[in-house]
């Protein structure tokens, strides 16, 4: 059933996905797909409310975005390698939880903030541990550690939420410098150092290695463990600030905090083009993911249609555009495999003799 | 032979010596109203799980169970509010499960998009849809004859514990004694290798998500009956325990492996452990982080005990089979 046309379409694709490599250089297909949904949803909201295409508005609405955008750095780069790490949300909360818990106890409050993110660089430790060192798939360790980090965070609160935190605090999550919130800054800075990272060292690129072949990675002589525990700290130390950020914006640490964000996250990192079979992804794809759910839901909301209905929205969406983006099973001499442009690329490469 | 019951007798093992500990040092436990409430609280988890079973031996994952309960737990009680008859109610639940699992099918299996994504998708779709539609309220008051099937008691025990038990042996039957069982294994093990033996891949991947769904129908009605209101929030975060029970029933989260006998006995590891720290004394709150850990710890005996038997396999690097 035009398997043959589909393969070479494919294989076209694929050697042009190689471009890649050089970040700013043609945008891949899926961030211009991003870019497009961005601009006409963009130009459709405005139709809806008077207020939505203001600078304030927008600036405003990245301070939510930030939050689920920081974390989803690491978790890109996770995701990269072919891990993934449900347990970002729970270390939020843990990190809020561990500093409220300190600062009540007399703690100044911005070095019960540093403790937080500390405990919180300390989980993804743990994370990173397990999955590198016990070999345990970190779909199970963090899908445990979601459950347990959460579950420290309620049995140390026994479920109150601790309120009241100094105006000077609170500023972290309310203020900014002019319009331009604390976290978005905190952003915008750390998707540049991850983008350097993913794309100019050497670090960056045995990530994307570790996804298309572990094992090739291993007996190359890398050190996949110690990049592995790096990633999944990295995640804990981000997820544990964002949290500190979470907490000052709704003045509020508690156990329950940031519910649901590792579902957030990991949408805009599967909208922004990562794939999850790993090797596939770029930074500047999930940013692209944040903005768009942001925008949607913002704009949304401005338009007066209700929550529920913005979900049923951004889970279509999110379907649609990664059936768009191909990675999906195909029937090639009748047995259906795993199609990403990536291993086409990779056999292309092979056939060159440079993998 | 008894080594391929290994998770089994373990969870077996631990599971007994929790009752025996928690019968001697509590007078209540032991009783037979504390058991058959352990059971019937079991009971639905028991049937969501088990079709969790049949999805993560396939080699898929279905993170959208919390949501379908949702969708039809209120569509059941908006019909039986509506005045339709009970059996009537059930049959819609059951239809409608199975019409949102074969929606997941098939875009798993004919449009081939990773399963997560697509479940993900509709976890937040669904859920979405439910908000939109109750707007929050609960359904109730529910007619009288609502709570018949969720309440009645057959031989001592709540019919929702008699039914989870039919589920579980009909289930284990299907995957170890039919040829349908046995494609459900090769597909979870290895897709290719089994398109290459002849097994329709994708009409295997979309069955075993259609009969989730039913089952995840029939897991609500269970549910549901036994209260005398539908609340949104109904199924919040189930997927989750679902996945739990099924992982620390010693199923390969990446498919091919496991049966539904070790994630019955999960489901019952969770539930008594559960109602343990009540009898503790140990605050509630602690459940979750304890339930965490129960996980992580069986999970990591195992693997570390495929280090120790030198099964290299799973363990040099691989850390999704092809």
């Amino acid at each position: 059933m035009g398997k043959g046309k589909n393969l070479v379409h494919r294989e076209n694709r694929a050697v042009r996905t190689e471009l890649r490599m050089r970040v700013w250089v043609p945008l891949l297909w899926r961030e211009r797909v991003l870019l497009g949904l961005l601009v006409i949803s963009g130009i459709a909201l405005a139709f809806f409310s008077d207020v939505f295409l203001t600078t304030t508005n927008l600036l405003r609405a990245t301070r939510y975005a930030a939050e689920v955008g920081m974390v989803a750095l690491p978790m890109t780069m996770i995701i990269i390698t072919r891990g993934v790490d449900l347990s970002v949300a729970s270390i939020m909360a843990l990190g809020a939880m561990t500093m409220g818990l300190l600062w009540q106890r007399g703690m100044d409050i911005w070095f019960a903030a540093a403790c937080g993110s500390l405990v919180g660089t300390l989980a993804g430790f743990i994370n990173g541990l397990v999955i590198a060192k016990v070999r345990v798939p970190p779909i199970i360790v963090t899908l445990a550690t979601l459950a347990i980090y959460r579950g420290i965070a309620t049995g140390l609160s026994g479920g109150r939420g601790i309120l009241g935190f100094p105006e000077s605090f609170l500023f972290l999550g309310q203020g900014g410098i002019g319009p331009v919130p604390v976290s978005t800054l905190l952003w915008v800075l750390l998707t540049v150092l991850t983008t350097v990272l993913m794309a100019r060292t050497t670090v960056g690129r045995t990530i994307y290695a570790i996804g298309h072949n572990e094992p090739a990675v291993r007996f190359s002589g890398i050190p996949v463990d110690r990049i592995l525990v790096g990633l999944y700290t990295l995640s804990g130390f981000i997820s544990g600030l964002s949290g500190i950020f979470y907490a000052a914006r709704v003045a509020t640490a508690k156990s329950n905090a940031a519910m649901g964000y590792e579902l957030a996250v990991i949408t805009a990192v599967v909208l922004g083009g990562t794939s999850l079979s790993g090797g596939e992804g770029t930074i500047l794809g999930t940013v692209l993911g944040v903005l768009l759910i942001t925008l949607l839901q913002n704009g949304l909301t401005l338009a007066r249609v209700p929550a529920a209905v913005q979900d049923v929205l951004i889970g279509t969406v999110l379907l649609v555009a990664v059936l768009s983006y191909g990675e999906r099973l195909i029937r090639i001499r009748g047995v259906r495999m795993l199609v990403t442009g990536r291993q086409f690329r990779l056999d292309h490469d092979s056939k060159e003799g440079r993998t | 032979m008894l080594g391929r019951y290994n998770r089994e007798m373990t969870i077996a093992v631990v599971l007994g010596a929790l009752v025996v500990y928690l019968g001697l040092t509590q007078e209540t436990f032991l009783n037979p109203q504390t058991i058959a409430n352990v059971l019937t609280n079991a009971a639905y988890v028991a049937v969501i799980s088990v079709g969790m079973t049949l999805v993560i031996l396939a080699g898929q994952l279905d993170i959208s169970v919390g949501s379908m309960l949702a969708v039809c737990g209120l569509t059941a009680g908006a019909l039986a509010r509506a005045g339709i008859p009970m059996p009537l109610v059930v049959l819609t639940s059951l239809l409608l499960g199975f019409a949102m699992g074969a929606l997941n099918g098939s875009l798993v299996a004919y449009l081939g998009i990773p399963s997560i994504i697509v479940t993900l998708a509709m976890l937040t779709i669904l859920r979405g849809i439910v908000l939109w539609w109750t707007k929050g309220y609960w359904i109730m008051p529910l007619p009288p004859e609502w709570k018949f099937l969720g309440t009645t008691v057959v031989l001592g025990l709540p019919l929702p514990v008699w039914i989870s038990w039919g589920v579980v042996l009909l289930s284990a039957l299907l995957v170890s004694n039919t040829l349908f069982g046995r494609w459900i294994y090769a597909v979870g093990s290895n897709a290719k290798a089994a398109a290459l033996a002849g097994i329709d891949v994708p009409r295997v991947t979309f069955w075993v998500f259609a009969l989730n769904g039913f089952l995840v129908g029939l897991g609500t009605m269970i549910h549901v009956t036994r209260f005398s209101q539908v609340q949104t929030q109904e199924g919040l975060g189930l997927e989750f325990l679902a996945i739990t029970a099924v992982v620390v029933g010693g199923t390969n989260i990446f498919g091919g492996s496991g049966t539904v006998l070790g994630t019955y006995l999960g489901v019952l590891l969770i539930v008594v452990t559960s109602s343990a720290l009540t009898f503790l004394g140990i605050p509630a709150t602690w459940d979750q982080a304890i339930r965490g850990a129960f996980i992580l710890f069986a999970v990591s005996m195992d693997i570390l005990r495929m280090h120790v038997q030198g099964r290299r396999r799973f363990v040099t690097g691989l850390r999704t089979p092809e």
